[in-house]
């Protein structure tokens, strides 16, 4: 009797755990074999290969010293950062309004910011090239970062909106009796308690900006302004049989592990911005 | 600036007097919103109305300034033939914007179930105490994390028809008796970029629906244990029920994003008319084939549908906008 039990106790913690290790391969393994395939070059790319056999840097030396993958990395970098910078400043007043202080139509508005923010970019995409030619910022940095502001924004003053609103009513009613401004109370009182927050949401921004395609693809040009997301979707060999596999697999780990190791780091902020403002990033 | 004074009046016989600081916050709430409504109208209002507004016109990519109103020619139009026989152009008949539609949809509808049940096995494997469950945790954050582009490639190569390891694994488990031209041919293009796709973004629907699990309190557990209920009825009883309100905004929320699908396809099936969606047909007209009005009423009526399901959204999950007033 209590034998069998065991074992019944026994299988389902043998099953529960090949779950858990299956989820954990599926998860991985994708990530794991284009480090695989990235260390590989020549005739050893196209050998089916489960573990490293060979290892070469190759591809990491073509890609980063031909054509121009360090200027697109340098591109959206700039273009990330000065994306969430702006939206960050924008929204830190704007979530104020929004969270602390009453007034008529507010739930209108939150609505509309969260409608903006699920927005298509299909939508917008035929006014915005006008607007952006008609700039004169077409081809250029300026135009992502003027066009990125249409997700980036509505998601920030929404994540930074819902953390302002948690802040204990206490603290500014101390400040208000001190004689503090709305402005002061923002800068002095509530920016030293916001820095957790202004991380995670900068940062879920910053993911954003830098996987972002369509914007990419449509407002830029040449080789010198593309992001990466559009560079890496648009290296191609001589002819469309010769892909250049390792090439774009080096480019992709290169891209892809600040990212990893940002999200394992933050994993916790992370996990709790994405399930406040329940936004993709 | 009136209509704030009128409003407050009609208040003060009830409540006391509005007070100088209460006025000094509204006048400080609508200088700070400022900023953010210009932003959004310039770079959000202004484009929607252009978009639309070229949908009822004849621009073309090279004459954008020199755009004529033509009402609702590319959406539908239509001419008598001399025979008495009505022939139908436009938007509304063309197979092309019609296959679309539906790739969409299927797309959109399939992903997101998968997504769902899959993320809820995660979430409830995250839920469970176990050693080593800080681990599943970041695994599971990977493939949200790696750019959809990317992700893109990489499945790219994984499904290559003839150096492509899924085609090896499968063949080797003996899943598949011959290599498969995934992301070519036009039966198996939609397996492909479903898979993809669920494979990128189960993660973040297990998260959401994880967030919901840990806000139902321990002790409904314990009492349905101590009253010997199965654990499989517990899921269906206790469980579900009470993570419906959370798993029903992540569908909802993941349905929209779903609609709108353009990177992956563009990348992993491109010129595939059995994966091809709204968004790419429309951005196609718009810029590739030099039909600009024709893209911006594909891209209108993709708007419409998708502010329909928005608003659906906000009123299912307005619940977040009551409480924490201050």
């Amino acid at each position: 009797m209590t034998a069998s039990f065991d074992l019944w106790k026994f299988t389902k913690w043998v099953l529960f755990y090949l779950l858990v290790a299956f989820i954990v391969v599926v998860s991985v393994f994708p990530f794991y074999y284009a480090v695989l395939t990235s260390f590989k070059s020549g005739t050893a790319l196209f050998q089916i290969n489960y573990w490293p056999t060979s290892f070469s840097l190759n591809n990491y030396w073509n890609v980063l010293n031909t054509g121009s993958f360090p200027r697109n990395l340098l591109n959206s970098i700039f273009v990330s950062s000065v994306t969430v910078l702006l939206a960050l400043f924008i929204a830190i007043t704007a979530s104020f309004a929004l969270s602390r202080v009453r007034f008529r139509g507010r739930g209108l508005l939150l609505m509309t910011i969260l409608g903006i923010s699920m927005f298509p970019q299909m939508a917008v995409l035929a006014g915005l090239f006008e607007l952006i030619r008609f700039m004169g910022i077409y081809n250029t940095p300026w135009a992502l970062i003027f066009s990125y502001t249409i997700f980036t924004l509505p998601f920030t003053v929404w994540v930074l909106t819902t953390f302002m609103r948690d802040l204990p009513v206490e603290i500014e009613e101390a400040a208000i009796v001190d004689g503090a401004t709305p402005w002061v109370i923002i800068t002095r009182v509530f920016m030293p308690l916001m820095w957790p927050a202004l991380v995670t949401t900068g940062l879920l921004a910053f993911i954003g900006a830098w996987n972002e395609f369509l914007f990419a693809l449509t407002f830029t040009s040449s080789n010198d302004t593309r992001t990466v997301p559009v560079a890496i979707a648009l290296l191609s060999g001589s002819t469309q049989y010769e892909i250049p596999w390792g090439n774009i697999m080096a480019a992709s780990v290169i891209v892809t592990v600040p990212l990893v190791i940002l999200v394992l780091v933050f994993q916790r902020k992370i996990v709790s911005g994405l399930t406040a403002g329940g936004v993709k990033g | 600036m009136a209509t704030e004074t009128l409003g407050a009046t009609a208040v003060v016989p009830k409540r006391k007097i509005v007070s100088e600081l209460t006025q000094q916050r509204a006048r400080a709430a609508r200088l700070f919103l400022i900023p953010m409504l210009i932003a959004l109208a310039i770079v959000a209002g202004w484009p929607l109305l252009r978009s639309i507004y070229f949908s009822f016109t004849d621009a073309s990519l090279t004459n954008l300034a020199g755009a004529e109103w033509i009402g609702f020619g590319n959406y539908l139009r239509w001419q008598v033939l001399d025979s008495g026989a009505v022939r139908y152009r436009g938007l509304l008949v063309d197979p092309n914007w019609w296959n679309a539609v539906w790739n969409t949809v299927r797309f959109a509808f399939t992903s997101v179930a998968f997504e769902a049940v899959l993320g809820m096995i995660v979430a409830l494997v995250l839920n469970a105490e176990f050693k080593g469950r800080g681990i599943v945790r970041a695994a599971i954050l990977i493939p949200w994390a790696i750019p959809t582009i990317v992700s893109a490639r990489m499945w790219s190569w994984m499904l290559n028809d003839q150096f492509g390891i899924l085609n090896d694994l499968g063949m080797r488990l003996g899943l598949l008796s011959q290599k498969v031209a995934w992301t070519a041919s036009a039966d198996t293009a939609m397996t492909a970029v479903l898979i993809v796709d669920i494979w990128k973004t189960t993660p973040f629907m297990a998260l959401l629906i994880l967030a919901g699990l840990q806000m139902i309190p321990k002790d409904i557990y314990e009492a349905a244990e101590i009253d010997g209920v199965h654990p499989v009825k517990q899921f269906f009883k206790i469980t579900l029920p009470l993570v419906r309100p959370a798993l029903m905004v992540a569908i909802i929320f993941r349905l929209l994003d779903a609609l709108r699908i353009f990177d992956l396809i563009y990348v992993l099936t491109p010129n595939s008319a059995a994966t091809k969606t709204m968004s790419v047909l429309a951005r196609e007209n718009l810029f590739d084939f030099d039909k600009f009005a024709y893209g911006s009423a594909m891209s209108t009526l993709l708007f419409l549908i998708i502010a329909l399901l928005t608003i659906l959204y906000i009123w299912l999950g307005r619940v977040r906008f009551d409480g924490g007033d201050r």
